[in-house]
């Protein structure tokens, strides 16, 4: 049986592009492009892996989102999966966390088979890393988040992965059904396909209704947190680099900044 | 009337520039210094299907249009004239001929290799006596016991020390001047053909152009392309085509430069102000900015043409008139503001002027252009 691998991706204003209206705290959005959310293309890319090492693997990317979040399946079906499903109905617009990851246990029900699910670790736009723990919660999954390094046995159950921490790493093995979530460290995406780009695209929307989600749970109202405020913090003082010839004059100079500074 | 780009052009260019960006780039200066043909940019770009664009999956093809084939070598061409070079020859140049005149057992035979990029493609037409006036050829092909025989050499022939497959034209019948020209395809290898002198260029030195040197170079008698006596028909169609791509790699040139102006000119303070503040610098950016447009319309319009079979010659012609000048007056106007640095290595447009004059002169100086554009209007 073909292996199947749902990937949850989402459509983000590019941020390198994006500024933040200092007087309403919000996003100016205006004429910054939508790009797919780099963590969510690392876990494409190695689902993409997963199918150049064996061809019958299917690979569906799911995504909530305005009906312009097509451009996201078409951009991730022309870099080589296979179909796209975006979920879009007023009735979820405004999600939390909470909801959106509801909308998307919904969609990932409705779906239904599957191996393995890759997201990214977080958005570039919200930066919560909630959605994918959430996602794997609501669907009783084993998860594993910030995975550098992943490795499937050829018996597509044994998953043994690198997950990232602060101060080290962890190796796990965990088997399929499972969900992992990716950062940039896993892998470099690869570029869109020419074939891919003038291929056929199989994508379809689902509304609210076609999920079957219950709407107390999803949008706006539903969401238990909100944006209190979004701000641009004040830049840190410019650093100083000291140089010298030798480690210890260098050292010196730092102590006479410290001092000179009533740091020590 | 539409001048709104497809989902698919406008993904097209998305991942070109996001290709060119991070694989092209980065190297464009140093291929340019070194001479040196970038063969691994060439490997990428054929595994993401940039060698095939504008031809039908069947034979290995992206299944593209001619409007996204003009973007990608004008994206590439944006940071790189050299790489944009190489991708248009081969498309144009070696590809479409053979798609357009060869036989099924030639394109089954020729076309998933060249359209995967897994071979290098080339095109065979000047000789040193012989331009656009092709009726001077005298390289020569004559049919002895089934196989032609072929002798002669071609010059400043554009991927020629790396392609694997060439399309040459050469006389079959002396007496009868253009019509009797041949088409061939010849391959790296075959008896009696070798790579002449590369030359030491001004432009574009990451591309290679070579000689061809056939000396009773011997082929089958099926490496015939198209009719005898077709060549030159082949030879024009395909500089037809040709010149979309080139005047493609023009337009790149010129918005690359400009690009790249419009970051300097923001950083850049003299007398107290930025470059981007004083107007008549403005002005003449704006000038030049409309004009790259005015191109590009005319670049999208004749691959477009060709897209729906229209006559398109009198179009590419204007296209490739109009952008290569765009690139000339673009890029010596950028280096020009650049001041002083702009004349050093040390910034693209000292690249991107040397790069730009090539599209003046080849697949047909500026005056052919004028001539087939007269021409056109003077027939009747």
């Amino acid at each position: 049986m073909a292996f199947k691998i749902i990937v949850c991706a989402k459509q983000v204003p590019d941020t390198n592009v994006i500024k933040i209206n200092p007087k309403t705290g919000t996003l100016i959005r205006d004429g910054v492009p939508s790009i797919l959310n780099p963590d969510d293309a690392n876990a494409l890319e190695e689902a993409l892996k997963i199918k150049d090492k064996h061809p019958d693997t299917h690979i569906t990317v799911v995504t909530m989102g305005p009906p312009q979040a097509n451009d996201l399946l078409f951009e991730c079906i022309a870099m080589g999966a296979d179909e796209g499903i975006l979920v879009s109905d007023r009735a979820v617009g405004g999600s939390d966390t909470w909801a959106t990851s509801n909308t998307l246990d919904a969609a990932i029900k409705k779906i239904g088979e599957f191996d393995l699910i890759l997201a990214g670790r977080q958005a570039i736009d919200g930066d919560t890393a909630q959605v994918g723990p959430q996602i794997a919660e609501k669907l009783h999954l084993p998860q594993v988040t910030y995975v550098e390094e992943f490795n499937i046995d050829d018996n597509m159950k044994d998953i043994t992965v690198k997950r990232q921490l602060e101060d080290g790493y962890e190796i796990i093995k965990i088997q399929t059904p499972c969900m992992l979530t990716a950062i940039k460290e896993l892998n470099t995406p690869r570029y869109m396909s020419m074939k891919g780009i003038f291929g056929e695209k199989k994508m379809t929307t689902w509304n609210a209704k076609d999920i079957e989600v219950d709407l107390n749970t999803v949008g706006l109202e539903a969401s238990p947190t909100n944006v209190f405020r979004s701000f641009t913090p004040a830049p840190k003082g410019k650093g100083v680099i000291l140089e010298g010839d030798t480690e210890k004059e260098v050292a010196d100079k730092l102590l006479v900044n410290l001092k000179a500074k009533h740091v020590i | 009337m539409n001048f709104q780009l497809t989902k698919e052009q406008e993904f097209v260019r998305k991942m070109v520039r996001e290709f060119a960006t991070n694989e092209v780039e980065p190297i464009a200066a140093d291929i340019d210094q070194e001479h040196r043909f970038p063969t691994e940019t060439v490997e990428k770009m054929a595994k993401y299907g940039l060698m095939g664009i504008p031809f039908p999956t069947e034979y290995g093809g992206a299944g593209g249009d001619h409007i996204s084939y003009a973007i990608t070598v004008e994206e590439l061409s944006r940071v790189c004239a050299s790489t944009g070079v190489i991708c248009s020859a081969h498309t144009s140049l070696c590809c479409w001929p053979i798609f357009n005149y060869g036989t099924d057992e030639q394109k089954a035979k020729y076309l998933p290799d060249l359209l995967s990029g897994k071979k290098l493609g080339a095109f065979g037409l000047t000789e040193p006596n012989a331009g656009t006036d092709a009726s001077g050829q005298q390289t020569r092909a004559e049919l002895v016991d089934g196989k032609w025989i072929l002798n002669g050499a071609k010059v400043f022939i554009t991927n020629g020390g790396y392609a694997d497959v060439f399309v040459v034209m050469a006389m079959t019948d002396k007496k009868k001047g253009n019509h009797g020209i041949s088409a061939f395809i010849v391959e790296k290898g075959d008896e009696g053909f070798s790579i002449g002198k590369t030359e030491d260029k001004m432009g574009i030195c990451a591309s290679s152009t070579t000689e061809l040197i056939f000396q009773n170079c011997v082929i089958p008698e099926d490496r015939l392309l198209g009719a005898v006596g077709e060549g030159f028909k082949v030879a024009m169609s395909t500089l037809d085509g040709g010149r979309i791509g080139i005047a493609s790699q023009a337009l790149g040139i010129a918005q690359g430069a400009f690009d790249v102006t419009v970051e300097y000119m923001q950083q850049r303070k003299q007398f107290g102000k930025k470059l981007s503040q004083m107007q008549a610098l403005q002005f003449e950016m704006a000038d030049l900015k409309t004009r790259i447009e005015a191109a590009r319309l005319l670049v999208y319009r004749a691959a477009d043409m060709k897209d729906k079979h229209m006559k398109y010659s009198e179009a590419a012609a204007m296209a490739k008139l109009f952008a290569a000048e765009t690139a000339m007056k673009v890029t010596t106007k950028c280096v020009q503001f650049h001041g002083g640095y702009g004349y050093t290595k040390d910034y693209p447009v000292e690249r991107m002027m040397r790069d730009a004059k090539i599209t003046e002169i080849y697949e047909g100086t500026s005056e052919v252009q004028k001539m087939v554009i007269a021409g056109q209007t003077f027939k009747k």
